[in-house]
């Protein structure tokens, strides 16, 4: 599909004047190819938009269920939830699994389903404003968060939700990188670099100065575990996806003109900062809201290597979206099968599926610029 | 008549470097006013001051009669960058929706309407891009993404359209299209500011020529602009001029 594509605009690229007889030409040749490719295209994009159709479909049953863990309580949501225990179980025995009658599995999934959503989806905003690692810096930061919720819980009486902690540290985090950017003028790696380092280190020093006052295991942070996403985490995920997608439903345009032409857009008089803010802010969430799967140091996978697969073989920035999307749910049911049937950690499942995606998208569209040889 | 742009004694320095020394000039509707002047003479600091990308240290600006700083509507201004600085290396992003972008400043956080994505058609017509309007940017030669870019000014219905150096690394028969391209809608009722280092094209093209090194050594006509010494004023002993050959 892209080949022809490319053939076709390779032709025209090659007039490179508009001058009328090259124009000509190039319509002649765009019109013989134009029925075949058109319906090429339409089939892609059917086949798509049925995808992010499915993924629409999964990610809100997932949040079905998660809303129907919290409300078990209730007698009309019990009985749903039983339910859906039933079905778990009864889908247990036809596939010979012993998987979907575990809820905390459920959690898992419903959690991992709808970073497979969010992350790619603030991802694409991020991998072309060349802010790749900035997802890495504020997990980093959302760390030193963790760090001073375990501190200060084993110290006080206080008993709240640690990601929340992290939610807090992670946000103030992402609103001090931008805050370093607008000074130094670019989001070059330098501020970024001291960012991750810093408050990894001090991350680290209060882990180190609270040691013996708790007993949690820090690894589950750092390396994530799919058997210790709690309820509420689940939960923390659920909203933060919701919010997420709407936000950037409603500003998906300004997103992309100031991702695509920042100068033009502040011309344009778009509010430049408010919408950096405001990414980098989701970013801090979404990494948050990831961290209980990937953990701290796979977190920025998420962001970037989907993206990065899309951008091999999109035509256009909602193409890219779309496809990056499905690129992240492929990763993340992919990783899930790899980890529960080899009792592999689930970051680094997650993590290698997604790559070798990539590696399968990098191939692909190597194949079309080869039977093109574009420039 | 208000002007399109006026600008009274104006001066902006980068921490001690000053950039641009008491300015003042005013740019009328319809105007096609070429901005030039030797390397770092403070040309494209002197758009962004129009443009109200930069405040000025000292000075006013006035846009369409209001302060450039104080200005809200966006989509009366088009602008070009220079290609080099321009953002989009390896995003795929069809010309389409890089035109459609000219919309944005409109329809704020609401939808495109189907009129939104008529006139967006318009502009792609007018600058004769239809055919290539499903094609990535990046794609593009140099003078087929300047006129989508010009495309996207049109769609947002600009009355001012600044550009800076548009067709650096743009062969020459393609830069002479454009420059009719600028021509025709110059003609039309839009105002234009153009940066050209080309000094031929601009004093060819534009009704109006400030000369600029840090300090403005000429503004007004382009028969007075010619007839005058301004240029190796500006541009001294030492400024490389370039010459246009026909």
């Amino acid at each position: 599909m892209r080949d022809l594509t490319s053939l076709i605009g390779s032709e025209i690229g090659t007039e490179t004047s508009a001058d009328a007889n090259a124009d000509t030409d190039a319509d002649t040749t765009t019109n013989t190819t134009d029925t075949h490719h058109t319906r090429m295209h339409d089939t892609r994009r059917r086949l798509e938009l049925g995808g992010i159709a499915l993924t629409g479909l999964l990610a809100v049953a997932m949040l079905g269920f998660l809303t129907l863990d919290w409300l078990q309580e209730y007698p009309y949501a019990s009985a749903l939830y039983e339910q859906f225990r039933i079905a778990g179980r009864l889908l247990d025995y036809y596939l010979g699994t012993n998987v979907f009658s575990h809820p905390y599995l459920w959690r898992s999934m419903a959690t991992g389903v709808l970073i497979g959503v969010v992350g790619p989806l603030v991802g694409t905003y991020l991998v072309h404003r060349e802010m790749a690692l900035i997802g890495e810096t504020l997990a980093h930061t959302a760390f030193a968060g963790v760090a001073i919720g375990l501190l200060f819980s084993s110290t006080t009486d206080w008993s709240g939700s640690l990601l929340l902690v992290a939610l807090v540290v992670g946000i103030l985090g992402a609103l001090g990188v931008q805050w370093l950017t607008e000074r130094t003028d670019t989001y070059g790696d330098v501020p970024i670099a001291i960012m991750l380092t810093g408050s990894f280190a001090v991350g680290t020093l209060i882990i180190s100065y609270g040691r013996g006052l708790t007993g949690l295991n820090i690894q589950n942070f750092l390396f994530g575990n799919l058997s210790v996403i709690t309820p509420s985490g689940a939960r923390l995920m659920g909203i933060l996806s919701v919010v997420v997608v709407a936000v950037v439903a409603v500003t998906y345009k300004q997103l992309l003109f100031i991702t695509f032409d920042e100068q033009a857009a502040r011309v344009a008089r778009l509010n430049v900062t408010w919408y950096n803010t405001l990414l980098i802010v989701m970013t801090a969430v979404v990494v948050v809201g990831a961290m209980q799967v990937l953990g701290v140091i796979l977190v920025a996978a998420m962001l970037v290597i989907p993206v990065a697969a899309a951008t091999q073989l999109a035509h256009s920035f909602r193409e890219t979206l779309y496809l990056s999307i499905l690129f992240g749910q492929v990763s993340i049911i992919g990783g899930f099968a790899l980890s529960i049937s080899q009792s592999l950690p689930a970051g680094g499942s997650i993590v290698v599926v997604g790559i070798v995606a990539y590696l399968l998208a990098v191939l692909v569209s190597d194949q079309s610029a080869a039977a093109v040889s574009v420039h | 008549m208000t002007a399109v742009v006026s600008l009274e004694n104006v001066t902006f320095a980068y921490g001690e470097q000053p950039a641009v020394r008491d300015v003042s000039l005013t740019v009328d509707q319809g105007d096609f006013l070429g901005l030039i002047g030797p390397n770092g003479s403070g040309k494209t600091t002197l758009l962004h001051l129009m443009l109200g990308l930069h405040s000025p240290d000292s000075g006013s600006i006035e846009l369409f009669g209001e302060p450039a700083s104080a200005f809200s509507e966006g989509e009366r201004i088009g602008y070009v960058s220079q290609q080099a600085t321009s953002r989009g290396g390896t995003m795929p992003v069809t010309v389409r929706e890089v035109v459609t972008m000219g919309r944005f400043a409109h329809v704020g956080h609401g939808r495109l309407t189907e009129a939104d994505h008529d006139i967006v058609t318009d502009a792609l017509e007018t600058v004769g891009i239809t055919a290539l309007a499903d094609r990535q940017v990046t794609q593009l030669s140099g003078g087929q993404r300047q006129r989508a870019f010009i495309a996207r000014a049109l769609a947002s219905e600009a009355d001012l359209l600044a550009l800076d150096e548009p067709t650096v690394g743009v062969d020459a028969e393609s830069r002479d299209e454009f420059y009719q391209l600028l021509d025709s809608l110059n003609d039309s009722g839009i105002t234009i500011i153009l940066i050209e280092h080309d000094i031929g094209v601009v004093t060819d093209r534009a009704n109006r020529i400030a000369c600029l090194n840090t300090e403005l050594y000429h503004h007004g006509d382009t028969e007075s602009f010619v007839e005058s010494d301004a240029l190796t004023e500006a541009y001294g002993t030492t400024g490389h001029v370039v010459e246009h050959h026909h």
